[in-house]
């Protein structure tokens, strides 16, 4: 038991590095200043990716910031409230629909909703995606971790006259913060990534841009169209934005742990 | 056991008090004064209801939607259990410690703070001094002091339930409920409770639960006793102890079960 399970830790490990390895190696040439200072450019030039980082540090700020408080308090109506009452039953079971629903779903609702009403890509457009992917990994964990405060915790700050609502922000939730707090960085862990949810909504755009009732440039996407271009220059900035989104991943991932194993 | 006289010490007095978790009636009919000033232990053996009829006095039951009451428990001539008036305020006259220590997850000054800000404005001379005064209540000063900044979870176990004894007493309410408050104690901070229990009974009136007869001679003035769901017999301490009149409670107190 002990060698097999040893063993497909190992076999996990082994892809793992082996991707990091191919991204670093490939992504290394494009790694540089440039990256950060200059505008996608035209097929042939050289370039770097600052208007697609911009858009992606916009669409996903705005994103999570929408997407967290509504998961929390829906996370907190379940846990503190409903409990296992027939509604929070149904949303306990919605949210997990939501949770793993394709992306590309929500980024053609968007598409239909909205960005088919008002006519146009836009910033917006992708960050209500993003924030429609946030909602139920927040909810989920927001739920969860209410769940493991001991209902003594609550007892013992309602016999001292406190109110339920003033029991849930001051107890409950320091009690879970970095819990909740992994699984907003989750979230955005999440979200930094996706590329069909932008695809739809964000589109693209060539040039440096953070009206976010435009469209925008964003690396997911800029990846996808770089990736798949013929021209050596668009593959090498491809290669290169891939490397900065799986690193970035990789420290909130790891930034995640480090708060969890800090504070429970 | 119904219609009892109401004496004139009476603190808290409860009449035909019925308990139901959902189906099961777990209190039944119960009729009975709590002193003012004085020290009431209840005990029985496990499932009898002594910790769900404490549990009714602060109507902690209102938590959880199964659970429900029926009858009077007077406080000052108001019937708790129907109490149009803010039900956080009447909790906060009736500081409660339970089982196991429950520090919240802040520093031992904001532990003992907390209660008091819900409902006092104090200076932070006057909210030092409280805490001050609190924590020597309980007995913690001299060991907390030099850390009230530290978290509360960071105390022993026998400190955490001073810390929330302290933190009861804080917030100045009139009746102290204590719910098995040394099970989860070492004999030495077990001691330190009770010692605790005979200075605070000078200023408020304390209810104890506990299942051990002995701790109930020591520390109480009134005990009752209660089996099944009814209370068999309430009486002072001393004749309980000696010369109970149900054959029930000799039988428990000379620990034929129990």
């Amino acid at each position: 038991m002990l060698s097999l399970s040893a063993a497909t830790v190992a076999f996990g490990l082994f892809w793992l590095a082996w991707i990091l390895l191919v991204l670093l190696t490939n992504g290394a040439e494009a790694l540089g200043p440039a990256l950060f200072t200059q505008m996608t450019p035209p097929p042939g030039s050289d370039g770097g990716l600052a208007n697609a980082i911009v858009g992606s540090l916009l669409m996903v700020t705005f994103g999570t910031l929408i997407g967290t408080p509504i998961g929390i308090f829906a996370g907190t109506y379940l846990a503190e409230y409903g409990k296992s009452n027939l509604l929070a039953h149904v949303t306990r079971f919605f949210n997990d629909v939501l949770l793993s629903a394709p992306s590309i779903v929500i980024g053609l609702f968007i598409y239909a909703v909205y960005v088919a009403q008002v006519r146009h890509f836009s910033g917006w457009a992708g960050a209500f995606a993003l924030a429609i992917i946030v909602v139920p990994v927040v909810v989920r964990t927001t739920d969860d971790m209410l769940q493991l405060v001991p209902n003594s915790l609550r007892e013992a700050a309602v016999a001292l006259g406190c109110p339920q609502w003033k029991m849930i922000t001051s107890i409950c939730y320091r009690a879970v913060r970095a819990g909740i707090g992994t699984g907003v960085l989750l979230a955005i862990a999440r979200i930094s990534g996706e590329t069909a949810p932008l695809l739809f909504t964000a589109l693209n755009n060539q040039f440096f841009s953070s009206n976010m009732n435009k469209p925008m440039a964003n690396l997911p996407v800029v990846i996808f169209q770089f990736a798949m271009s013929p021209y050596e220059e668009w593959q090498r900035l491809a290669w290169g934005g891939a490397a900065l989104i799986t690193l970035s991943v990789l420290g909130l991932n790891i930034l995640a742990r480090v708060l969890l194993a800090r504070k429970t | 056991m119904t219609n009892v006289p109401m004496s004139a010490n009476t603190k808290i007095a409860v009449r035909s008090l019925n308990f139901y978790y959902g189906e099961f009636q777990a209190l039944k009919n119960i009729s009975l004064d709590i002193l003012d000033r004085k020290v009431t232990a209840f005990i029985g053996p496990s499932g009898c209801g002594k910790s769900t009829l404490l549990r009714a006095f602060n109507r902690m039951y209102d938590l959880y939607p199964k659970q429900r009451a029926e009858g009077e428990i007077q406080m000052d001539g108001e019937n708790l259990l129907t109490a149009k008036k803010d039900l956080s305020l009447l909790r906060s006259k009736i500081g409660m410690v339970f089982q196991k220590p429950t520090p919240f997850p802040m520093s031992i000054y904001d532990n003992i703070a907390f209660g008091v800000r819900l409902f006092d404005k104090l200076s932070r001379g006057d909210m030092e001094e409280r805490v001050e005064w609190a924590l020597r209540k309980a007995a913690l000063w001299d060991e907390a002091k030099d850390k009230l900044d530290q978290s509360g979870v960071s105390l022993s176990g026998g400190q955490q339930q001073r810390l929330c004894i302290a933190r009861a007493v804080a917030v100045k309410p009139e009746v102290l409920l204590l719910d098995e408050p040394t099970s989860a104690l070492d004999p030495i901070s077990t001691a330190k409770i009770e010692e605790l229990v005979a200075e605070l009974k000078s200023d408020y009136t304390i209810v104890i639960v506990t299942h051990n007869m002995q701790q109930a001679a020591r520390v109480s003035d009134v005990t009752a006793f209660m089996y099944l769901g009814e209370l068999m017999e309430v009486g002072d301490t001393d004749t309980i102890f000696t010369n109970p009149k149900e054959k029930q409670t000799e039988d428990y107190i000379t620990g034929r079960y129990g």
